[in-house]
């Protein structure tokens, strides 16, 4: 039977049929409010990089709430009675500290400790694990499963439905919506509710730094549901918003996103172009207590040694965002120690942020960032000072908050 | 604690190589063989009352170094008086004989070609020679030794002189048919020629790759690839190497199977603790070596959950296919080739290059052999005590045989298989059938079965290219260490390869006693 997610694939009709890209199963309701046909893609997802307006819709995440269609996003079903094992092998963390209905963020590496990619394991029951990642990831997951004989690995990225609905109004919505104990989910809970017949589950998760879920439903569902959540958030301010959204809240975050902060190794051609936990750092995800995973031994290594670069938040003089600045160890410009992977004005935090790869040993001097600018189609640049900021830029108290507050 | 230093796994060549030299060198070593007898592939083995033989039935690649550092010949290692000749068989032309340098019954310029070509590869494989008995650099690595190995390369080579080092590359590589075309006429002579440098591999004489290399590898050995029998049979290299190792103090147990390497982690990582025997007996020791494959090592015992994923990976896309199959005949009386006094040497059943190509052309779609290929010997001939008296041992090493038949391994299968050998040799030995007493066909899923290696290969993988020197048998591993600490490997999957050489044993230890 023909997936509903290839249906612009089956018009004989069309002559490019087998080009066409797939459709979420939300498409139905977000073509109607994609008023810009703003499409880009993701996965081979048609996928709105914003519906309306990005600065409204990210707004609506920071304010109110928005959903973004998690559709595209890989799920990989680990089960048997060795799942727990293959996984705990593969990813940096130790998921033996895992309990039913947790969630965990993870992050997995080659033989040499360079980052393949990051993502979140579900822990379902005890046998059964969800992984889910940005990129493709089931040859990865095949050669981490050989030799283990108890394990299955199957690509569900089709089998759900999901929605991540995030902001301050988000849990809001899920109790107009009826959702009992909803309230009760801490941050990184998954909670198991009825929905017309089926199950929805959500996972207190998300990619913004704020509060917010993630929405799991059968997809003959995904429809009415979309309707019943829509209608419950019609008073708090419900906006869809794409991927352009998304790229400013998470890094208010602090968050890293690939092809910006890391190159997949996988995917990477250069020698060390890509990059290590460490040099990300999220030297919190890797746990030297696990004998062993993949990547140990070169992790260890890098960690005694300490890494060249790390990844760095700066806050940054002005309101000139430093996209793709380099950065120096003064305001001449004379020594080069870095450069910026991703930068924004933050509406929220009223400051010019960043996040930054920078030489390890310049760390402790002044760091300088090169910005150019356009104004009128006239060429500018300037020499900006930065700052170090240790904690992330956004990480509001509402976020960890249980029961959370009702705005 | 533990009762031994260092625990051997596997009672092959290698692994009492290994032992002798870590026991001379003081440590405490056990050596533990999963057979009732020590030997591995060079094992005797009774197929029939009263006739007995190996699969490894002759010597060729070890060195003279290796047999004097360990005095074999003072535990009772004796050769016969000459190496074996290499003679190809022929129905119509006069029998040619290949005796080291010198090549009678030739045709005409082919005596002459054969000593300028055996003196190119003879040059070349003392050029190659050290680099067998040492421990490949490791890529990447700036130590002086590891720059050392590879200055020394350089040197050796360059000191060929230029245009034979310039010869040297770019006969390398080449496939074998294209390096005899250029030197010989005689077809049964090139066929000749090429098996020794094809045999036990997955390679025909139009492959490229290692063919040439292998050559010259086993041309290192102590009479520069000849091949010799022991005084009695390669069983007496075995008890030599037994002997040694018992003088040095090795604890040797033989029935005793190993289930599982043990491997313990904590904050400070993985490393080896001993071995569970299949009793479910544990012994305990910081280091073990293993002669096994590299896939029994380390997908059986040790399991790719302590292994790296990208490791692993490699471990299991090795190229280890075994295409030789053994045939036992116990005969009656000497058989009659046509036109030889005496079935003395190594007798190539191959009538040509294509004979050997299209042999290989059917296993690799998984079928048998319409005419199969075969090297044949009478072992006992140099060792008589392997047959009763008047009677004779007769082996064939038959090529190519696939380890999985499209059709399946049956015993229809399996008698199509032994009926076109013994048909094949009926050709050059009339009247050989009547005097088969019993015989024996050895798969290479029988050799995997029973000499415990994967997929039934000779040299545990595939000497490629791909898995030669510094990739022997893939990186991370090629230097004798492995990634777990305290786990070594010293078989003939490791650097320089397989046949009877013992120096994957030699170098392992030199690595361990580093």
């Amino acid at each position: 039977m023909m997936n509903r997610t290839d249906i612009l694939r089956s018009d004989t009709s069309d002559p490019f049929a087998g080009e066409r890209l797939k459709v979420s199963y939300f498409h139905d309701r977000e073509k109607v409010l994609n008023l810009r046909d703003a499409w880009s893609s993701w996965n081979g997802f048609k996928f709105a990089d914003y519906y309306y307006d990005v600065d409204y819709e990210y707004f609506c995440i920071r304010n109110t709430c928005g959903t973004y269609d998690i559709c595209p996003m890989q799920k990989y079903l680990i089960e048997g009675d060795d799942a727990l094992r293959m996984l705990n092998r593969m990813v940096t963390r130790d998921l033996n500290k895992l309990r039913d209905n947790r969630v965990t963020y993870v992050a997995w590496c080659t033989d040499a400790g360079r980052l393949i990619d990051d993502g979140t394991v579900f822990r379902l029951g005890e046998n059964r694990y969800l992984l889910t990642c940005g990129s493709p990831c089931l040859a990865w997951l095949r050669k981490s499963a050989f030799g283990f004989t108890n394990v299955e690995v199957t690509d569900a990225t089709e089998d759900w439905a999901a929605l991540s609905l995030q902001g301050p109004t988000s849990f809001a919505v899920l109790q107009r919506m009826g959702l009992d104990g909803v309230a009760a989910l801490k941050p990184f809970d998954i909670g198991h509710f009825p929905f017309l017949g089926g199950t929805l589950m959500v996972s207190r998760t998300g990619f913004t730094g704020d509060l917010g879920y993630e929405l799991w439903i059968d997809p003959e569902l995904a429809l009415p549901f979309w309707d019943a959540l829509y209608a419950a958030g019609a008073d708090f301010g419900i906006q869809p918003y794409g991927e352009s959204a998304t790229n400013m809240a998470r890094l208010e975050a602090g968050f890293i996103m690939p092809y910006m902060e890391f190159n997949e190794a996988l995917k990477t051609v250069n020698f060390e172009y890509d990059q290590t936990p460490f040099e990300l750092d999220l030297g919190w995800l890797v746990d030297f207590k696990k004998p062993h995973f993949n990547g140990r031994a070169a992790l260890l290594e890098q960690k005694l040694n300490g890494p060249e670069v790390v990844l760095t938040k700066l806050n940054i003089e002005g309101n000139k965002p430093a996209e793709e600045s380099i950065l120096y160890s003064d305001k001449k410009c004379s020594r080069e120690i870095g450069y910026v992977t991703s930068a924004m004005w933050s509406p929220v935090v009223k400051a010019n942020i960043a996040l930054a790869m920078i030489d390890t040993a310049a760390l402790k001097g002044e760091i300088w960032a090169e910005i150019y600018y356009q104004r009128e189609l006239r060429h500018h640049h300037k020499v900006a000072r930065c700052t170090i900021q240790s904690k992330p830029f956004w990480s509001p108290e509402r976020a960890r908050l249980t029961p959370p507050g009702l705005l | 604690m533990a009762d031994q230093d260092t625990i051997i796994i596997g009672g092959g060549h290698n692994g009492l190589v290994c032992a002798i030299l870590l026991a001379r060198a003081g440590q405490r070593v056990t050596l533990l063989e999963a057979c009732p007898t020590l030997g591995g592939m060079a094992a005797e083995r009774e197929f029939h009352p009263g006739f007995k033989a190996a699969l490894a039935q002759t010597l060729y690649a070890m060195p003279r170094s290796l047999i004097r550092d360990l005095d074999l010949a003072s535990h009772g290692l004796e050769f016969g008086p000459e190496p074996l000749p290499l003679r190809p068989l022929s129905l119509s032309a006069p029998p040619q004989s290949i005796n080291g340098e010198s090549l009678a019954g030739a045709a005409d310029g082919d005596a002459e070609a054969y000593l300028k070509y055996v003196t190119m590869l003879k040059k070349f494989a003392a050029a190659l020679a050290p680099f067998w008995e040492r421990t490949m650099p490791r890529v990447g690595a700036t130590g002086l030794p590891d720059l050392l190995t590879f200055g020394k390369l350089g040197l050796k080579l360059r000191l060929l002189g230029k245009d034979d080092m310039l010869e040297f590359f770019r006969v390398a590589t080449l496939p074998m048919r294209d390096l005899l075309d250029e030197h010989f006429s005689d077809d049964g002579l090139k066929a000749a020629l090429c098996w020794d440098a094809l045999v036990g591999s997955q390679l025909a004489p139009r492959s490229p790759n290692q063919a040439v290399l292998t050559l010259l590898n086993r041309m290192a050995g102590k009479d520069a690839g000849q091949h010799v029998i022991p005084k009695d049979g390669m069983p007496g290299l075995v008890r030599a190497l037994e002997s040694a190792a018992v003088q040095a103090g090795v604890t040797i147990r033989t029935d005793c199977s190993v289930k599982t390497v043990q491997i313990e982690g904590d904050e400070s990582g993985q490393h080896c603790t001993g071995v569970e025997l299949e009793s479910g007996e544990t012994l305990l020791s910081d280091r073990v070596v293993s002669s096994a494959d590299p896939q029994t090592t380390f997908l059986k015992l040790i399991g790719a959950q302590h292994l790296e994923i990208e490791f692993t990976n490699r471990i299991s896309r090795l190229r280890n296919r075994g295409y030789v199959a053994r045939v036992n005949l116990a005969l009656s009386a000497l058989p009659t080739f046509q036109g030889l006094d005496s079935p003395h040497g190594r007798l190539i059943v191959a009538p040509t290059m294509d004979s050997i190509e299209f042999a290989w052309d059917a296993a690799k779609y998984e079928e048998l052999p319409a005419s199969p290929v075969m090297e044949v010997l009478v072992p006992s001939l140099q060792a008589p005590g392997l047959a009763p008296e008047g009677q004779h041992v007769l082996v064939a090493n038959v090529m190519y045989v696939p380890y999985d038949l499209k059709s399946g391994w049956t015993p229809g299968s399996r008698d199509e298989l032994l009926n076109t050998v013994l048909r094949e040799l009926e050709r050059y030995a009339p009247g050989i059938q009547e005097l088969v007493l019993a015989s024996e066909l050895l798969t290479p899923q029988d050799l995997a079965s029973q000499y415990r290696v994967t997929n039934g290969h000779w040299h545990h993988c595939e000497p490629a290219i791909d898995q030669l020197l510094m990739m022997r048998p893939t990186y991370e591993a090629a230097q004798y260490a492995t990634p777990i600490p305290g786990l070594y490997l010293c078989g003939a999957g490791c650097h320089p390869a397989g046949d009877v050489s013992g120096n994957p044993g030699r170098n392992a230890a030199k690595e361990i006693l580093a």
